[in-house]
């Protein structure tokens, strides 16, 4: 496919003011306000067709919506456990978000993540044995370049084939989905696999140094959140204060326009990929390094899918994917809780996720067509 | 025992013969969502909704064969199950005019976890999958004694059968009729299409519910024609195979139906060396085998570039 | 007895475009009548209106006599009328068999009845001179063999009015030669065969009789034995050329864009330019004019380096930029206007002030290194843009929000400012400017002719590709006229003859180098 289809991008809100302090006319106001009511909007919908499953299942929709918040948010250990599920997800959201401003189709963030995983596994495994005595400073800068460097490279593949053949990004990333999750499988089963660990599929730890630091003493919250925001205000000053990002939203947004204006259409295109799968490869990083210290079978119970859905929730803007990664980061959370209190399936929530996309859509047309 | 020990064991004698048993009936999944995907993608509309659509047919079939006792009841409820659900897309993509690529993927998404919902919600969580009996091998008086060609070609169940058949009737469809005709053009010019009174859009959604059909009678297959129950993983995968499958047969049914059969055969082999292997760690590699297979079929054709010239564009009458 | 077709007080508005006023036309059955005119002339608009694409504000359509209404494609098909656009309608993986049958009724129910329509088409081809083979696939076929297919769709569906729009602007003259064969069995035949063009050597071989039509009205129907191409020349073009901008006489300076026997291939293969030469010089606006489809995209897409020209030199204040990058051609300081502002030349999504610096982002002053220190870098600086925005909405009198409005809300004059702001603000070398008031109002049009003869006092080179003559002959200096990829012939604009420049335009004549 060489002509990109209609892009979500097309009618998003328009970033923060690039000078600041100037006034906002009327009508940017209005269209601000469409583009944030609309996934409000398809929450709504969402949640009150989860209500109606919910009462098919045998369960009270109120009772089950309280249980679902005071699972998320309800009390400090809660807190703690969604800002934990948030940190990859908004990761991988970043990158998707990076990946769909250029109109690169990247779904292969599940195996990007993986990868990164694998790649900060090795580094902390590595450094373990070759220089055990590096101090933090310098082990946590390494770990997050191996996620980086791994995801971003196995995403490549797909790039080239994208900018040399053609190939369509979408089938040959999912792909690369499942080889990813074999291979860490192969891995944890296999090479990696640590004899202290009982015939568990699991890595032996990394260096120590190279742990992200707990937030909370004896939590689980770890300095990966924080990384996370970092990365989100860097892909946002990237995006729209460098002019690698400008190059980037111009081939997304009319890349006939662009090759007009002297911009590398294909070169763009590669690099939105590239960097795309570096992030989801600092969501594996930061499980790796902040949660786990070491590198576990089946880690990921489907971040590439949530953060995807979340890249299209925050319309693909890296300041309100914060938010929209935080309530799914809650929603997972808090579904446990609710899954036990009414007796119902954690994948309610899932099938919600799905009912906001595609409100928000199906509604891109009518957000167009107000627009005038 | 490693790889190339268990290789040469598993081409000889029974084995091989069960090993291309398995095959043709592997192939079959990917052979009808792949035949009713010519149909969408050859009207322009790439529908990436496919892995969903298999998997709602694959319940659903079950459930209304399950229920009702009845297999052909199962596999038409999968079937129009299916068909519901590419109507959505049909409006989302055809009338909206959002965007096919993501419209596809957040169905799938959305689909695995509503099925999933289902199956709690009918079943229950209990560990034994309920299980049905699905269709049962067929026995044709002199062929299926055959030595080596009775087993592989003329034990198989009905519903393989029907696939295979319906790859020359789709080929007919697509090349010898009017309507195979118009769906070939909206695919390539939709403008010219639109000059001879073609209607562009119910075209289309046509050819996109039909892709539902089939992908829900694939699916259906996987429940009642093979393993009887349905699990989580039941289609692992397949219904993207099946949209590359298209790809790589070039719109072609009889193509199409090679790479099926190529694709069976690898995922066959490999589910063997599985067994065989037993505690091998190895087996995560060949796993991989179809994924990659797939990637590098992919590559391969892209570069000769071809198919339907509108594809993936979404028609607007100027 | 009644003419076959008669088109009486046919009118029809485009916004503030009055595109066929009060018009009467008539074509007799058994004739080839040519409907000749400038661009924007009304000819296409009226067969649309024919053909059922479009529906008159007024008039009506009588054919053999009777009042008819026609509301669509299918209606006027069923009247017998057909029509070939400029752009086929064909599917090229399809066989010639399969194109002429897609949308009909099979006669063997859902199945394709291919062999009957084969033998039909044959049968056809055969009373018609019309040499085409029925299994080949039209992406095979020549671009007049696909010609031949058009027509015979229409034959097939029982056509006896046949529109053709500019069909001999993409054939070769031999092509051209069998089209015309054809056309006078058609008419031997009772057909009526009415076709638009611009190119007088047509209309004067072919055309019984000939309709001339200029700025939506009938200027006169005469017959084509009785006059001559001057007279026709004049009746196309002829007005009085009054200067209605300020043009301060050409102080050219050195040769800016030196153009050596270009030749650039076109969509199908063929050469769209032919070993052409031209020079624009500093400080003055060179006009090209010519219908559309004689090689003007080609050539500026060369000269952008969007298109690696086969043969021939391309140089730039010296420089060799022969097949170059658009991004090395901009760098020699060459900004262009280009053909379809919403599709090639800005971002819709993109603010105003982000589309004016979407050829110079990443130069110094709108990039800067992290710390600025007056080079460009990677950071793009926030306030030069926000500035340059400012200023260049005050100077253009872009009516827009703000900086920061998005750009598909401003209208076409205002979108045309603003590609027009980015392409003159730094000072350009060279400017190409192709189309630069296609749909824009009087208003926003003598604003950019203005714009555009300041730049030319302040010492640009401006190579002005318009199938507009009005701006061609307002602007220019010199014009060069662009037929079938050649230059006729180079006038300077002062004192020019305009029904000469009539006849190079139709190809009628040409002037020594």
């Amino acid at each position: 496919m060489t002509t990109p289809p209609a892009n979500p991008a097309a009618a998003l809100p328009e970033p923060l003011s690039v000078a600041g302090g100037v006034k906002l006319p009327w009508h940017r106001a209005r269209t601000s306000l469409i583009g944030f009511a609309l996934p409000l909007g398809g929450l709504l919908v969402a949640f009150g067709i989860g209500a109606i499953m919910l009462a098919a299942s045998g369960a009270n929709p109120l009772v089950a919506y309280q249980a679902l918040f005071k699972g998320a948010f309800g009390s400090r250990n809660n807190i703690i456990e969604t800002l934990v599920k948030s940190t990859p997800i908004l990761f991988v959201a970043l990158g998707v978000t990076f990946a769909f401003r250029c109109s690169v189709w990247n779904i292969g963030s599940e195996g990007q993540l993986h990868i990164g995983a694998v790649g900060a596994t090795l580094a902390g495994l590595a450094m373990k044995s070759l220089t055990p005595n590096l101090p933090p400073i310098l082990a946590i800068p390494i770990m997050i370049l191996g996620g980086f460097l791994f995801g971003g490279l196995y995403a490549s593949f797909a790039g080239v084939l994208k900018v040399k053949w053609e190939v369509n990004e979408v089938i040959t990333t999912i792909m690369m989905n499942f080889v990813a999750i074999l291979f860490v499988q192969y891995l944890t089963f296999g090479p990696l696999r640590d004899p202290a660990a009982n015939g568990l599929p699991m890595s032996a730890y990394i260096l120590e140094a190279a742990q992200l630091a707990r937030l909370v003493a004896r939590s689980r919250l770890h300095l990966g959140v924080v990384l996370a925001v970092v990365a989100a205000v860097l892909v946002y000053i990237v995006l729209w204060k460098t002019t690698l990002g400008y190059q980037i939203r111009a081939v997304g947004a009319n890349p006939r326009a662009a090759k007009h204006a002297g911009i590398n259409v294909p070169r763009s295109v590669f690099v939105a990929m590239v960097i795309s799968g570096g992030l989801a490869g600092l969501a594996g990083m930061s499980e790796v390094a902040g949660l786990h210290y070491r590198l576990l079978d089946s880690f990921s119970p489907g971040y590439g899918q949530a953060g995807t859905v979340v890249a299209l929730l925050g319309n693909l803007h890296p300041i309100a994917i914060i938010p929209a990664a935080l309530l799914f980061g809650g929603l997972i959370t808090g579904a446990d809780t609710m899954a036990r209190t009414v007796q119902v399936s954690t994948t309610i929530i899932t099938v919600i996720q799905g009912i906001m996309v595609l409100f928000v859509l199906g509604s891109q047309f009518l957000v167009d067509k107000l627009e005038g | 025992m490693t790889i190339w020990e268990i290789l040469p064991q598993l081409f000889q004698g029974t084995v091989f013969i069960g090993l291309l048993a398995a095959t043709v009936r592997m192939a079959t999944p990917l052979l009808i969502a792949g035949l009713g995907q010519i149909f969408a993608q050859s009207s322009g509309v790439l529908d990436l909704s496919v892995e969903g659509l298999m998997l709602v047919g694959a319940f659903f079939g079950f459930v209304g064969a399950f229920y009702t006792g009845n297999l052909w009841a199962g596999v038409l409820s999968g079937m129009i199950a299916a068909a519901v659900v590419s109507l959505l897309m049909a409006f989302l993509t055809v009338t909206l005019r959002a965007s096919q690529m993501i419209v596809g993927v957040m169905l799938v998404i959305m689909l695995a976890g509503l099925i999933t919902f289902f199956n709690k919600l009918i079943f229950g969580t209990g560990y034994i999958p309920p299980s049905t009996e699905g269709f049962q091998p067929l026995h044709f008086p002199v062929l299926s004694d055959l030595p080596f060609v009775g087993p592989v070609l003329f034990q198989q169940n009905l519903l393989v059968y029907i696939a295979f058949l319906l790859a020359p009737v789709v080929a007919v469809i697509m090349y010898r009729t009017t309507f195979g005709l118009q769906i070939r053009a909206v695919g390539e010019y939709p403008r010219a299409a639109d000059s001879v009174g073609i209607n562009v859009f119910k075209t289309q959604y046509f050819a996109i519910l039909i892709g539902g059909l089939f992908a829900g009678l694939g699916g259906a297959f996987l429940t009642l024609g093979w393993t009887g129950l349905y699990t989580d993983i039941i289609s692992a995968g397949r219904g993207w195979l099946a949209i590359a499958l298209v790809f790589f047969g070039k719109w072609n049914p009889y193509r199409l139906a090679m790479g099926a059969i190529l694709f069976g055969f690898v995922n066959a082999l490999q589910l063997r060396m599985q067994v065989m292997a037993g505690q091998q760690v190895a087996y995560q590699i060949m796993s991989m085998l179809p994924y990659l297979l797939c990637i590098i079929v992919l590559t391969m054709v892209s570069r000769k570039a071809g198919g339907p010239a509108n594809l993936c564009i979404a028609y607007k009458r100027e | 007895m009644a003419a076959f077709l008669r088109m009486e007080n046919i009118g029809k508005r485009f916004g503030q475009l009055q595109a066929n006023d009060q018009i009467t036309f008539e074509a007799e059955a058994g004739e080839i009548h040519a409907l000749l005119g400038e661009n924007g002339a009304g000819k296409t608009t009226l067969m649309n209106i024919l053909y059922g694409l479009y529906q008159p504000d007024s008039g009506g359509i009588y054919l053999r006599g009777e009042k008819v209404k026609i509301r669509s494609p299918q209606d006027s098909i069923r009247h017998g009328v057909g029509m070939v656009h400029q752009h086929f309608m064909l599917v090229p993986p399809f066989t010639v068999v399969q194109n002429v049958v897609l949308g009909l009724r099979s006669s063997r129910g859902p199945f394709l009845d291919t062999d009957r329509a084969a033998a039909r088409i044959r049968e056809l081809a055969n009373q018609y001179g019309l040499k085409v083979d029925p299994e080949a696939f039209v992406w095979q076929l020549s671009v007049g063999a696909q010609q031949r297919v058009e027509i015979l769709k229409a034959l097939y569906r029982g056509a006896q009015l046949l529109v053709l729009d500019e069909p001999t602007a993409v054939l070769t003259p031999q092509e051209t030669k069998e089209f015309f064969l054809t056309l006078r069995a058609m008419a031997e035949r009772g057909h009526t065969v009415i076709f638009i063009t611009h190119k007088m050597e047509e209309v004067m071989e072919i055309s019984d009789r000939c309709t001339v039509l200029r700025d939506g009205k009938v200027v006169g129907t005469v017959k084509t034995g009785e006059t001559t191409d001057t007279e026709l020349a004049r009746m196309m073009v002829g007005r009085e050329v009054v200067f209605r901008v300020e043009k301060k006489p050409a102080k050219p300076g050195e040769v800016v864009l030196d153009v050596r026997e270009l030749s650039v291939a076109g969509e199908r293969g063929l050469l769209a330019v032919r070993g052409l030469s031209l020079q624009v010089r500093a400080g003055e606006i060179l006009g090209l004019a010519g219908v559309d489809g004689n090689g003007q995209t080609e050539l500026a897409e060369a000269i952008i380096g969007l298109r690696r020209p086969v043969a021939g030199r391309i140089s730039i204040a010296g420089h060799d930029m022969t097949g170059a990058t658009p991004r090395q051609v901009i760098e020699q300081k060459v900004t262009h206007i280009p053909e379809d502002r919403m599709t090639m030349g800005l971002v819709p999504t993109f603010s105003v002030q982000e589309n004016l610096i979407l050829d110079s982002y990443d130069q110094a002053p709108y990039s800067r290194r992290p710390l600025g220190n007056g080079k460009s870098g990677w950071f793009l600086n926030a306030r030069a843009i926000l500035d340059h925005a400012r200023q260049a909405i005050t100077d253009y009198n872009i009516k827009a929000p703000g900086p920061e409005a998005r750009t598909k809300m401003l209208s076409g004059g205002n979108l045309q400012k603003l590609v027009l702001a980015r392409a003159m603000y730094h000072a350009p070398r060279l400017l190409v400017a192709v189309q630069p008031t296609r749909g824009l109002d009087v208003g926003a049009t003598e604003f950019i002719w203005n714009r555009l003869l300041a730049e030319r006092e302040a010492g640009r080179a401006i190579l002005l590709i318009s199938a507009d003559l009005d701006e061609v002959l307002q602007l220019s200096d010199r014009i060069a006229v662009l037929f079938e990829g050649e230059i006729m012939g180079t006038l300077p604009v002062q004192g020019i003859d305009v029904v000469e420049l009539g006849l190079l335009m139709a190809g009628a004549k040409r002037l020594p180098a």
